[in-house]
């Protein structure tokens, strides 16, 4: 691998320093699953590696009465193993039970996810349809920013030179709320996603109709794509076929995806409208508390 | 060239010191500075599997790792296996069944398996090929392999 050299340091300042002390040239590591890989491939050639892990504000996760704190570093296993976490934020689990294999999973973080920023991404749709807000820390002081507005291009987001992402905090989920992540691939796991739903819904106290509903796509558009017109097919509407359907087409539609060779243009539309159906009625079981069949890998 | 450092770890419960220059991967290091060359290379991009170490309890593909990360740490490779007379009930089982052919991948899979059965002691075939999506095998088929894991989930029970 190409040269360069390391520090770990042990405070956000620290950090910050670090990498405002050499802006184009430093690059934060986190669980390494995509970084260690692209400075192998020359994909990146920093000359100042920056491992955040041991900075004790990206390691938290703190899960309360007003939402979910989740520190940026923090690995995959982690957050799955929390069942607190898992049960009422069960969109982002079901995201980190399917990155990589369980190797990848003891390492791989949902900020490291959120700032490679690949279109294909398998946690920033859950992030989005959870309402989640992106923490940056730099040489300016603190930001926060919407998840659906982080990502910028393939590759590309809003972090300025210098800057990192603290944390990801999450609201409160509602009484009768549910959520889910699903991709499509053609493998079991292990494999890219050609495309990705992530929903979260809240449900009225009845369970009979929908209050709000927020819907996110993987891999059908240059960067992880918040779809409005699907949610609002949802809000205030009874929970019918007819619901779903409106807000499958508003998926389909704001599908804007290429061909290549994990499918084409035509099939990750359709696929899209699919997996948005599949997406929401699993959320909705899991708002009414009701056994579903879903396993990983399905 | 960025100045090689001290890293300070255990490594199949002997303190180990080595020198490493932050580009090295944990499986160089392994392989090239401590004659560890049990624990294989694959791909080195995190898909094979072939590499995987025990790194603080928990399984991590050991190219995907840089050495110096390992200050402080505690590292189990497939050298720490087995005890000082005979083998482990992993490994038996892997023989018993006949898991391997070339063989490359085995040490990762018995990794991940003793990984595995440390959380969870009665896996089902399911969780076993979940668990295990991260190693890859070109001669087995993988059936062999999770008849292993079977044999030796029970051998861990019983
Ligand atoms: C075999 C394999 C399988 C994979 N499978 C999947 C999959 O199924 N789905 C999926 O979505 N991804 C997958 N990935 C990609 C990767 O594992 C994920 O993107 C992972 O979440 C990255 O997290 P990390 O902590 O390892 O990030 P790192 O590799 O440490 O960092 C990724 C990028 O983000 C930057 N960065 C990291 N943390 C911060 C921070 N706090 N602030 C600013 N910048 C930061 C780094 O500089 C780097 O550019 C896979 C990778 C491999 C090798
Ligand atoms: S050599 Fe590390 S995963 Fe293949
Ligand atoms: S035995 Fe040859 S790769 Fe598994």
């Amino acid at each position: 691998m190409r040269d360069f050299e390391y520090e770990a340091p042990m405070s956000l300042d620290d950090a910050v320093a670090l990498l405002s002390g050499n802006p184009a040239a430093a690059k934060p590591l986190a669980g390494g699953t995509d970084l260690i890989d692209h400075i192998r491939t020359r994909r990146l050639e920093p000359d100042l590696v920056v491992d955040v892990k041991k900075i004790p504000d990206l390691n938290v996760l703190e899960f309360g009465d007003d939402g979910l704190r989740l520190g940026a570093a923090v690995p995959c296993y982690r957050i799955y193993g929390d069942p607190q976490v898992a049960a009422a934020y069960s969109a982002l689990a079901d995201s980190c039970r399917i990155i990589g294999g369980t190797q990848i999973q003891s390492r791989a973080s949902v900020g490291g996810n959120l700032c490679n920023s690949g279109p294909a991404a398998d946690s920033t749709p859950s992030l989005i349809a959870l309402g989640a807000r992106v923490v940056i820390a730099g040489p300016g002081g603190r930001r926060e920013v919407a998840a659906e507005d982080f990502c910028t291009g393939p590759g590309q987001n809003v972090l300025e030179s210098g800057e990192l992402v603290v944390e990801i905090v999450f609201p409160a989920r509602p009484a009768v709320g549910g959520s889910h992540y699903r991709r499509f691939i053609p493998r079991n796991e292990m494999d890219i996603a050609v495309v990705g739903v992530g929903a979260a819904v809240e449900l009225d106290e009845s369970g009979q109709s929908f209050v709000s509903a927020r819907i996110a796509l993987a891999a059908v558009a240059p960067t992880p794509l918040y779809v409005e017109a699907a949610g609002a097919a949802l809000s205030g509407q009874p929970v019918s076929d007819e619901a779903i359907a409106a807000a499958a087409d508003a998926a389909r539609e704001a599908a804007t995806p290429i061909d290549d060779m994990r499918g084409t243009v035509e099939f990750r539309k359709h696929i899209s409208g699919v997996l948005t159906d599949r997406v929401i009625r699993e959320a909705v079981a899991r708002a009414r508390g009701e056994e579903t069949g879903y396993r990983i890998g399905q | 060239m960025a100045k090689q450092r001290i890293v300070s770890t255990s490594i199949n419960g002997n303190p180990v010191e080595f020198l490493a220059a932050p580009r090295q991967t944990l499986l160089e290091v392994l392989r090239d500075n401590l004659d560890l060359i049990g624990t294989k290379e694959g791909c080195s991009n995190g898909n094979c599997g072939a590499c995987t170490v025990i790194f603080n309890g928990r399984p991590v593909d050991s190219c995907l790792v840089l050495a110096v990360e390992a200050e402080g740490g505690e590292l189990e490779t497939i050298e720490g296996v087995a005890p000082t007379d005979g083998l482990h009930v992993i490994q038996d089982a892997f023989l018993g069944q006949a898991a391997l052919q070339c063989g490359i991948c085995t040490p990762g899979f018995i990794m991940s398996t003793k990984a595995l059965l440390e959380e969870n002691a009665s896996p089902s075939e399911d969780e076993i090929r979940f668990h295990l999506a991260g190693n890859l095998c070109r001669c087995t088929g993988y059936d062999k392999i999770v008849r292993a894991v079977q044999q030796a989930a029970e051998g861990v029970t019983n």
